[in-house]
């Protein structure tokens, strides 16, 4: 279950991402809205949505929509999701947003995320305005009938509440240490 | 026939992949047990050889054969005929892994 409740403020984090810098949610707070995704390297789920995972950056960029995947995956036992993987795997998917690696797992559990891909949404005061998955088809792009995600920007940037505001996230578990 | 089918409740595939192999074993006029094991430790995983969750079996032939995975409880990537990742092994892998061991019993 989540810690954070629709309505409640972001909970700060400062990472570091695969292109060697610190990403802190502050550093974002002039954009119009902030998707965080808790996300990982070897998930299934998260493999078949990245590539809608940077579409939506590329089209809602010029928007001032900025994206951060968080991968707090243990990667002692899930090798997959090590740091040095998440480089490999960001410029293999040309990843168009930051990609930052939750060692200690603090961020994940602060914010009660359970699964990768998880979507928490924050409009520009910060305040959660959608959390859940990215779409109603995880498998087969070509039949989303519902773009959960992009109807909350598209809500949020017109100054609107998202009509749906929590979906439960599929995917897979985040690997605790 | 000889048919297992392995899971770990932590990855949600499970029950549509199991749906998806009874589809396929009615189709195919096989009636045959499905021994179900659910895998949530890295010592199941290892002892099974099982790369993750849904791992289908067929006279112990896996219907997607991965070379070098590493044995754990989490969910499988599968890649479908057109190149896509998939939680789940589609009909037609499972089908034809059905109609293999069909050649081979």
């Amino acid at each position: 279950m989540t810690n954070l409740k629709i309505g409640d403020k972001a909970i700060p984090f400062n990472l570091t991402g695969v292109d060697g810098k610190n990403h802190s949610l502050a550093e974002y707070s002039g954009k119009n809205a902030v998707a965080v995704i808790f996300s990982c390297n070897h998930c299934p789920y998260v493999r078949a949505w990245e590539d809608r995972m940077v579409q939506i950056q590329a089209d809602y960029d010029m928007k001032g929509v900025q994206l951060i995947a968080i991968n707090a995956n243990d990667a002692s036992k899930y090798p997959d999701d090590s740091f040095e993987k998440m480089k490999e795997r960001a410029s293999e998917k040309h990843f168009n947003f930051p990609y930052v690696h939750d060692k200690s797992q603090q961020i994940a559990r602060a914010y009660g995320a359970e699964r990768t891909p998880e979507v928490f949404l924050f409009d520009k005061t910060g305040t959660l305005r959608y959390h859940g998955v990215i779409d109603d088809n995880y498998d087969d792009q070509t039949g989303v009938k519902v773009k959960f995600l992009r109807d909350a920007l598209d809500a949020i940037l017109s100054g609107k509440a998202p009509i749906t505001t929590e979906t439960k996230p599929v995917g897979c578990t985040i690997k605790w240490k | 026939m000889e048919i297992r089918f392995l899971y770990s409740d932590q990855c949600p595939s499970h029950d549509e992949a199991i749906e998806r192999l009874r589809k396929v074993l009615d189709e195919e006029g096989i009636n045959a047990k499905i021994e179900v094991i659910r895998v949530e430790t890295f010592e199941d995983a290892k002892r099974f050889r099982y790369p993750g969750s849904p791992t289908i079996l067929i006279n112990g032939h896996d219907v997607d054969p991965v070379p070098n995975h590493e044995y754990a409880p989490t969910c499988r990537a599968y890649r479908l005929e057109d190149g896509r990742i998939s939680p789940l092994p589609s009909v037609s892998i499972i089908r034809k892994a059905v109609h293999a061991a069909k050649g081979e019993s």
